[in-house]
C-alpha cells in the first residue's frame, strides 16, 4: 500500500496538524518509503498467533472507589489542573467557541 | 407475540421504522472511572477534575472496581452473556471536551455480550402486548467534559466534572418499530438499572441519556440507511425524535433522495433533527487497546459475588405480587415499576402485617391500595412528598390496623393520616384525642335505631312493603344519629336484622 | 583526593557517609561543572537550589547522627521526560514550552526519598522520539567526545537519553535518569563510554513519565558503571498503584547482590543479530565480549531468535501507532503552547498548535500511527505488528530453555557526526535494530563499555536478561566491566 498526497492530506486531518502542499508532498516518499518498509511484516507467518496484549505476565489491578483515596489522582485540585492553561476563565478553560 | 403495526403513512405507502438505541447510563460510583476525583452533580466547574482527568503528560488511568461490578450486575440482571475477558480500547477524535484526545471504551472485547429485556408496551394492562428486545452488548466507558457556549462572546468554555466519570453504553439490537416500544423499552430500562442500583436513572441530571438510531424501509424490504440522533434526554423526546427523523427520512426519500447515514442533533425547542457536521469528519475513531491498561480478567467468584447481591428485579417481583400477594395485575405493575415504591411497599406490607398479626398475604390488598390510591390523595393534597419525615411505616401501619379492626372509618383514616402527617402524632393517639373514631358498639347504635325506626313508624311499613330503596334513608338517619361513627358494616347488619 | 565531579554514586554516598567530603561540597561542585558545561547543551533546566537542599539535608542528617538514605546526597540530572514538580518539563518540544508540572513523577519522588537532589532537566529528542538527540525542539546535545582525527566534528551523545548520556559522559552529573522505549538508554549509554539499564516493564512507574508509546515506555539509570546503575535503579524502581501496569513486586537488593562470577550460567549468542555491514570492529568486540564472559565463568552457546529481522519494523507500527493517540492531549487547552490563528474555530485552532508545536520526526511518527490505525489498515498493520511482536516475544522464551541472558551488540555503529544521517528518517531508525527487540519483549536490558573503536570512540556490549532478572544482567555487565577496564574518558574541550 502506498499513500499519495490526497491520503497524506487525510491523515494529517485526522491528526489535525495543519500542513501546506509543500508539506505533504515532501511527506509522501518519507511515509511510502517507511510503509514500505514496515509491510515486510507481511510476510511472517502468524497463523495461530494471538497480538500481544500484556507484555509481561500480570493483571489488571482495579482500585477501590473511594474518593480522592491518592491525592495525588483525586479532584479538588482546580488550581493545579488550570495553572499551566493558555486561557483560564473564570475556572474554566477557555476555547475558541464552538458552533455545534 | 404480534408485530408492531405502527407505519409512516407516505406517498407512496406505508413504511416501517426500524429503531435501535444506544443508551448511556452513568455508573453510581464515588469516584470516577479512573481517577479518584468524586463524580457529584452540580459541582463548581472543574473542581472535581484530577491531574488524570485533565490528561496532564504522564497521567495514568487505574479502573475503578465498583464500576466493573456494577456493568457485570447490569449485565446479570438482563441475562445477559459476562464475558470474563474483556479489554479498554481507545476511541481517538478531538474535540475540547475530550482532553485526552480519545474515550477510553471498549470496542473489541465488551465486558458484557448478548441479552434481552422483555417489554410489555403497557404494563398495566394485563392484555398488553409483550416485545422482547434483543441487546446487543453492554461496555464500560469514559463520559466527556462539558462545553458552555454562552458565557463568553467569542470563547466556549470547558468545565471537566464530568470528564472519566463511568458509563455503561447498553446497544440495543436494532428490535424496535414505534415510538411507543422504543419509551416503553427506554422505561423498562431505567426501571431495571434503578433495581440493580447501577444507575440512578436521572434523565434530567444526565444520569441517562440515548442515541437513536432510525431508519424506515418499506415492510418487508432491506434494512434502510440509518442515522444516530445523540444525547437525547428524555422519554418524550426519543419518542419524538422517532417520529421526527421517520417522517423526514421517508419524506427525503419518497422525493427520491437518499438517506445520509450521519450524526444528527436534536433540537427540542424546535423540534426538529439537525445534522451536525462538526463531527462528520471525525468517524474514523482509530480504535485500538489502551496500552496504559491490561485486559480485565473476571474471576468466578467475582461474578458469583455481583449475581448473589442482585435484588428481586421487576419482572419476578411483579409476578409474584399477582400469584402470591394476589394483586391485580394493575397494582402489581404500578408497584413494581419504580424500585422505591416497592421497596416502599414491602415496608409497610411487612409493618401492617405484624401489627395485625395477619400474613402478609392477607393484608396485602389493603396496604396496595392504601399505598397507591388513598395515601398519595393525601400527600398531594397537603402537597407533600413521600419521603416526609412523618410518613412513617409506623404510623400507617397503625392507621391500616384500626381500619382493618373497624374502629376507624375510611373516611377518619384519611383525616388521621392528614394530621399525622403535619404534626407527627401518633395516630391512635390522634384517633382517641380528636374523637375520629368509630362505633362497633351494638348496644349503643341499636339504641339510635330503635329510635329512628319508632320516629319513622311510616317509612318501616314502606321498607317492609317492598320499598327497598329506603333502606339508605335509615343507614343515613342512623349514621347521623352516630354523628358518623358508626361502622357502617356495623349499622347494616342491625338495620338489616331490625328491619326484617 | 581526586575532583569529586570524578566520582560515580557509590564514591559520593560514600564519601558523604564517611565524612570525607560533605553533600554540600558534592552538590556545588556538580553545579559548576552544569553552569559550565553549556556548550554540550545537556541541560534544558538548571536546578541547583534542588540540588543544594537535597544536599543541605543529608549534611543535616548526618550531623544528627540519622542513618542516611540510599542515596543521600548524590545529586543526578533528570530526562525532561519526567514531570518534577514546579520544574518547566517540554520533553524537548514546543509544544510544551512553559508548561509547569503541579506534581512529581513516581519516578523522580522516589529519587528524592532515596536522598537523591535534582541537578537540572536534560535535553533530549523531542517526546523521545529520535537516536541521535536532534529532533529536540532546543537545539543539539553534543556528545563530549571528539573522533582521534583530530577535525572538530560535533557527535552525536544518541537518543533519545542523549542529554542524560553527555551530561554524564561529560561529568555534568554522577547519573541521571534515561527512558528506553526502543534503545533510549542503551544507544546514547554506548555512544558515550558510559552504562545504562533499562529494567523488566512495569519495574519503574510510568506515572508522571511524559508518555511516548506506553507499552514500551521504561524509565532507568544512565551511571558511570554497572553498580552505579543498581543503586539508581534500586533507589528509581517500585510497585505504584497508579499505574496498571506496574509490577506489584518487592524490588531486589540489587547492588547487593552483585556478582561478576558467573559460574553455572549460560550465556546466549544470537545467530540473527550477525547482519551484513556490521563494522568489524563492533563484531570483534561482541566476540571479545563473549570471551570476556567465558571468563568469567559462562557457557557460550548459540541461540536463534528467528524474527529478529521484524523487530524494528514492528516496532515502527506499534510506537507510532501508540504515540499517535499519547500526543493527541497536546492540543493548546489546558497547558503548553496554544496557536490561535485570526478567527480560527477549535479545529483550526489545533491543528495550528499541534503544526506549529511538533517538530517533523513527531509529525512523521503521529502521521504513521495515525495511518496505520486508520479505517482499513488497522489489521494489516497494527495487529499484524502485535502478532509479530508475540512471536518476538516467544523467540526470546525458547531461547530462555538454551541460556540465561544473551549478550550482543548496543549498537550497529559507534557515535556518528551531527547531521550526518538527519536526512534519512529510515537510517536513523535502523540504529537501534539490536535494541528494539528486548524492548518489544519488555525484558531488561543493560549498555556496558566495551572498548574504543579505530576513531577513538566508544562502543558498548548489550546483555539481555529474562523477564525480573535485571540481577543477571547487572551481574554479567559487571564482569564485562571488571575485564574491559575501559577508563577512557572525552577531553574537556567545552
Amino acid at each position: 500500500m502506498s499513500v499519495d498526497s490526497k491520503t497524506v492530506k487525510k491523515i494529517a486531518s485526522l491528526a489535525r496538524i495543519q500542513m501546506d502542499d509543500a508539506e505533504v508532498e515532501a511527506l509522501v516518499p518519507e511515509l511510502n518509503n517507511i510503509l514500505g518498509w514496515v509491510e515486510q511484516l507481511g510476510e511472517v507467518d502468524v497463523t495461530g498467533v494471538e497480538p500481544m496484549t500484556a507484555v509481561i505476565p500480570n493483571t489488571l489491578r482495579l482500585r477501590d472507589d473511594v474518593i480522592n483515596a491518592d491525592p495525588l489522582t483525586g479532584g479538588g485540585v482546580r488550581d493545579k489542573v488550570l495553572a499551566n492553561a493558555p486561557a483560564p476563565e473564570h475556572g474554566f478553560f477557555g476555547v475558541p467557541k464552538v458552533i455545534e | 407475540m404480534t408485530e408492531s403495526t405502527y407505519r409512516i403513512q407516505g406517498a407512496t405507502g406505508d413504511w416501517e421504522v426500524v429503531i435501535g438505541l444506544e443508551v448511556h447510563a452513568q455508573i453510581t460510583s464515588s469516584a470516577k472511572l479512573f481517577s479518584g476525583a468524586s463524580t457529584e452533580f452540580g459541582a463548581e466547574p472543574n473542581t472535581q477534575v484530577s491531574l488524570v482527568d485533565a490528561a496532564m503528560p504522564g497521567m495514568l488511568p487505574v479502573p475503578n472496581q465498583e464500576c466493573v461490578r456494577q456493568a457485570v450486575r447490569t449485565g446479570l440482571a438482563l441475562n445477559a452473556e459476562i464475558h470474563k475477558y474483556s479489554r479498554f480500547d481507545r476511541k481517538n477524535y478531538f474535540y475540547a471536551d475530550l482532553p485526552q484526545g480519545y474515550q477510553i471504551s471498549q470496542l473489541y472485547h465488551p465486558i458484557v455480550g448478548e441479552g434481552v429485556i422483555e417489554v410489555a408496551l403497557d404494563e398495566k394492562d394485563p392484555d398488553s402486548e409483550v416485545r422482547q428486545i434483543g441487546v446487543e452488548r453492554i461496555h464500560i466507558e469514559q463520559d466527556a467534559g462539558k462545553l458552555m457556549h454562552d458565557q463568553h462572546p467569542t470563547m466556549s468554555y470547558v468545565d471537566l466534572n464530568r470528564s472519566g466519570v463511568a458509563l455503561m453504553e447498553i446497544v440495543s439490537r436494532p428490535d424496535m418499530r414505534s415510538p411507543v416500544e422504543a419509551g416503553a423499552y427506554v422505561k423498562k430500562l431505567r426501571s431495571i438499572l434503578r433495581y440493580v442500583g447501577s444507575c440512578d436513572g436521572n434523565m434530567e441530571q444526565g444520569s441517562m441519556r440515548a442515541d437513536v438510531n432510525v431508519s424506515v424501509r418499506k415492510p418487508g424490504d432491506e434494512l434502510g440507511i440509518r442515522t444516530e440522533t445523540k444525547n437525547v434526554n428524555s422519554v418524550r423526546f426519543v419518542q419524538q425524535v422517532i417520529e421526527i427523523e421517520a417522517n423526514r427520512q421517508v419524506d427525503v426519500l419518497e422525493a427520491g433522495g437518499e438517506i445520509v447515514q450521519e450524526t444528527r442533533l436534536y433540537d427540542p425547542d424546535r423540534n426538529e433533527t439537525r445534522s451536525m457536521r462538526s463531527k462528520e469528519d471525525a468517524h474514523d475513531y482509530r480504535y485500538f487497546p489502551d496500552p496504559d491498561l491490561l485486559p480485565l480478567e473476571l474471576t468466578d467468584d467475582f461474578i458469583a459475588d455481583c449475581k448473589s447481591s442482585l435484588p428481586e428485579l421487576p419482572d419476578a417481583k411483579r409476578k409474584r405480587y399477582e400469584t402470591e400477594l394476589g394483586l391485580t395485575t394493575y397494582n402489581a405493575a404500578v408497584l413494581t415499576a419504580e424500585a422505591e415504591t416497592a421497596r416502599a411497599f414491602e415496608v409497610l406490607l411487612k409493618e401492617t402485617a405484624g401489627k395485625q398479626g395477619k400474613a402478609e398475604t392477607d393484608v396485602a390488598t389493603q396496604v396496595a391500595n392504601w399505598s397507591l390510591s388513598i395515601a398519595p390523595g393525601v400527600q398531594k393534597a397537603l402537597e407533600v412528598t413521600a419521603d416526609h419525615e412523618h410518613n412513617t411505616p409506623a404510623a400507617n401501619a397503625a392507621i391500616l390496623a384500626m381500619v382493618a379492626g373497624g374502629s376507624v372509618s375510611g373516611g377518619q383514616a384519611k383525616e388521621i393520616y392528614e394530621i399525622a402527617l403535619k404534626t407527627g402524632r401518633d395516630p391512635e393517639e390522634i384517633a382517641d384525642t380528636d374523637g375520629l373514631k368509630q362505633t362497633s358498639d351494638t348496644g349503643a347504635i341499636e339504641e339510635e335505631i330503635e329510635k329512628i325506626l319508632e320516629a319513622n313508624a311510616d317509612k318501616v311499613e314502606e321498607y317492609r312493603g317492598g320499598k327497598d330503596k329506603l333502606f339508605g334513608f335509615f343507614v343515613g338517619q342512623t349514621m347521623k344519629a352516630m354523628k358518623g361513627k358508626a361502622n357502617p358494616q356495623v349499622v347494616n347488619e342491625l338495620l338489616k336484622k331490625k328491619l326484617g | 583526593m581526586s575532583n569529586i565531579t570524578d566520582l560515580g554514586i557509590k564514591a559520593i554516598r560514600d564519601g558523604v557517609r564517611d565524612g570525607t567530603f560533605s553533600a554540600r561540597e558534592v552538590a556545588e561542585a556538580f553545579n559548576a561543572n552544569v553552569a559550565a558545561g553549556k556548550e554540550l547543551n545537556a541541560f534544558l533546566v538548571e536546578t541547583p537550589e534542588h540540588a543544594l537542599a537535597a544536599a543541605d539535608a543529608a549534611d543535616k542528617a548526618r550531623a544528627a547522627g540519622e542513618e542516611l538514605a540510599p542515596m543521600a546526597g548524590v545529586p543526578v540530572g533528570m530526562k525532561d521526560l519526567f514531570c518534577t514538580d514546579g520544574v518547566e518539563a517540554t520533553a524537548g518540544s514546543h509544544i510544551l514550552e512553559g508548561f509547569t508540572p503541579q506534581y512529581e513523577s513516581t519516578v523522580s519522588a522516589n529519587l528524592w526519598k532515596a536522598g537523591a537532589g535534582m541537578l537540572g532537566k536534560l535535553n533530549m529528542d523531542q517526546f523521545a522520539m529520535g537516536s541521535s538527540n536532534e529532533t529536540s525542539a532546543f537545539g543539539n546535545v553534543i556528545s563530549p567526545w571528539r573522533r582521534n582525527d583530530g577535525g572538530n566534528t560535533d557527535l552525536a551523545p544518541g537518543g533519545s537519553s542523549g542529554g542524560s548520556a553527555s551530561a554524564v559522559s561529560g561529568r555534568l552529573c554522577p547519573a541521571a535518569t534515561g527512558t528506553d522505549t526502543g534503545g533510549s538508554i542503551r544507544q546514547p549509554a554506548a555512544f558515550v563510554g558510559i552504562s545504562g539499564i533499562k529494567p523488566t516493564y512495569g519495574r519503574c512507574s510510568r506515572w508522571g513519565v511524559v508518555a511516548f508509546a506506553s507499552s514500551l515506555d521504561q524509565a532507568g539509570s544512565m551511571a558511570h558503571d554497572v553498580t552505579d546503575c543498581a543503586i539508581m535503579l534500586q533507589a528509581m524502581a517500585g510497585f505504584d498503584p497508579k499505574d496498571a501496569t506496574s509490577l506489584d513486586l518487592p524490588v531486589p537488593d540489587w547492588e547487593n547482590a552483585l556478582s561478576g562470577d558467573l559460574k553455572g550460567k549460560r550465556v546466549g549468542i544470537p545467530k540473527e543479530y550477525r547482519i551484513d555491514g556490521t563494522p568489524k570492529e563492533i563484531d570483534d568486540l561482541w566476540e571479545q565480549g563473549a570471551e570476556w564472559l567465558r571468563d568469567a565463568g559462562a557457557e557460550i552457546v548459540e541461540i536463534s531468535l528467528p524474527h529478529t529481522k521484524y523487530a524494528l519494523p514492528a516496532y515502527y507500527i506499534i510506537a507510532p501507532a501508540e504515540a499517535s493517540s499519547n500526543l493527541a492531549r497536546y492540543d493548546g487547552v489546558r497547558y503548553g503552547q496554544r496557536e490561535l490563528p485570526d478567527g480560527a474555530g477549535l479545529q483550526d485552532m489545533y491543528a495550528a498548535t499541534r503544526a506549529e508545536g511538533f517538530g517533523p520526526e513527531v509529525k512523521r511518527r503521529i502521521m504513521i500511527g495515525t495511518y496505520v490505525l486508520s479505517a482499513g489498515f488497522y489489521d494489516a498493520y497494527y495487529t499484524q505488528a502485535q502478532k509479530v511482536r508475540s512471536l518476538i516475544a516467544r523467540d526470546f522464551e525458547q531461547a530462555w530453555e538454551h541460556c540465561d541472558m544473551i549478550l550482543a551488540p548496543t549498537a550497529p555503529s559507534a557515535a556518528f557526526g551531527l547531521g550526518e544521517k538527519a536526512d534519512d528518517p529510515l537510517a536513523m531508525y535502523l540504529n537501534d535494530v539490536f535494541a528494539v527487540p528486548a524492548s518489544l519483549a519488555g525484558l531488561p536490558a543493560m549498555s556496558v563499555p566495551g572498548g574504543l573503536d579505530g576513531q577513538g570512540l566508544p562502543l558498548g556490549l548489550q546483555i539481555v536478561g529474562k523477564a525480573l532478572d535485571e540481577q543477571s544482567v547487572l551481574n554479567a555487565g559487571l564482569a564485562i566491566e571488571q575485564r574491559a577496564g575501559f577508563t577512557a574518558r572525552p577531553d574537556k574541550w567545552w
